[in-house]
């Protein structure tokens, strides 16, 4: 599941909180649930906050990697509608 | 929907509540709320739907803006005395949230224009200041099916309840009738205590918010009292009259009735 391809794909890279999470969850509410979003951002905290904030709301999350210097990779499954 | 990046921005704390979301902002966006009297309650009411992002909200009143409003009515100012009230609150409106399409409605509501006033809307506030008024707004809530939320303050204290008819009681299973003129005091007689109003109204405006998104337990089915002065919230039952004359199984209330005879008409 990890390594499958994700469904959507966005970039909400020189977004700040709450907008990291705002864009991530918009993202999320307009897919099927089973499907899988990959995030690519560059605020730190939203590393942290993002996949926090998604599992309270019942999604699944799958991967958070640091991919260089300054950018992270997360994947959720939309698990809730 | 999708929403412009001003609208990400201004209803970004609305969006990441899981209660509300991107769908539930689209539902506060496409819907239409009617407002009746632009005082007191009215004001905060209105303000805090502005707010929201409320897409249509309807303002019913005939009067115009005086000095003693200002202690209280916080949609107007020193320099919107004179005007109309539906103008003055619909421009402060306007500067919190332009996108808000805000249509003022410079009438008395009476028993001959209320049923098409209010056609048009989702939900109905009652922020009157009289009982002929709210009994009005009831039985014609009840009469044309339309979700109704009622707010009444007085000294220190205030109440509020949501009807939704069929669904649990509406006013007139509080109370079957107007007080005779005269044996409740009206606010110019006994005073309010301004602030009041803003909680008042704040509560009713998050019965709105809360029925427009489906969300929650409205008041139906019960009054909230606040005693401002001892700090007291309580919450009373109150259960359908099947008896009721306007939404009982037999009603005898079938038109509207204009009670405003004997009593004071002033604001």
């Amino acid at each position: 599941m990890e390594n499958s391809t994700p469904d959507k794909k966005i970039n909400i890279k020189g977004l700040v909180c709450p907008h990291t999470f705002v864009r991530a969850k918009l993202a999320i509410e307009s897919m099927e649930v089973g499907q899988v979003l990959e995030i690519l951002l560059d605020y730190e905290e939203a590393s942290r906050s993002i996949p926090k904030s998604m599992e309270d709301h019942g999604q699944t999350v799958l991967k958070v990697e640091k991919i260089n210097e300054t950018d992270w990779v997360m994947v959720i499954r939309k698990d809730k509608d | 929907m999708e929403f412009t990046e001003d609208q990400l921005q201004r209803y970004s704390r609305h969006i990441i509540l899981p209660e509300v979301g991107g769908r539930g902002q689209a539902k506060i966006i496409n819907a239409k709320v009617v407002i009746i009297g632009a005082g007191g309650l009215g004001c905060p009411v209105g303000y805090y739907l502005t707010a929201a992002g409320v897409g249509t909200i309807g303002l019913i009143d005939n009067d115009v803006v005086e000095m003693s409003n200002l202690q209280r009515q916080i949609a107007h100012n020193v320099h919107t005395i004179g005007m109309l009230k539906v103008e003055s609150a619909e421009k402060t409106f306007k500067a919190l949230n332009p996108e808000v399409n805000i249509i003022a409605h410079k009438v008395r509501i009476s028993k001959d224009n209320i049923i098409d006033l209010i056609k048009d809307y989702d939900i109905v506030v009652d922020g009157s200041d009289n009982f002929p008024t709210r009994y009005l707004v009831n039985d014609a809530c009840v009469m044309a099916n339309k979700p109704l939320v009622s707010g009444a303050i007085l000294k220190f204290e205030g109440q509020v309840t949501t009807i939704i008819p069929g669904e649990g009681h509406c006013y007139r299973c509080l109370f079957e009738e107007p007080p005779p003129p005269g044996l409740v005091p009206s606010c110019q007689e006994a005073g309010v205590l301004g602030v009041l109003t803003g909680v008042v109204g704040s509560l009713q405006a998050t019965e709105v918010l809360k029925l427009i998104l489906g969300k929650g337990e409205p008041l139906k089915g019960s009054l909230l009292v606040y005693d401002a002065l001892k700090t007291i919230f309580r919450k009373v039952k109150v259960p359908k009259n099947p008896n009721c004359a306007v939404c009982g199984e037999n009603p005898t209330i079938t038109e509207l009735i204009d009670y405003s005879e004997g009593y004071c008409s002033l604001p």
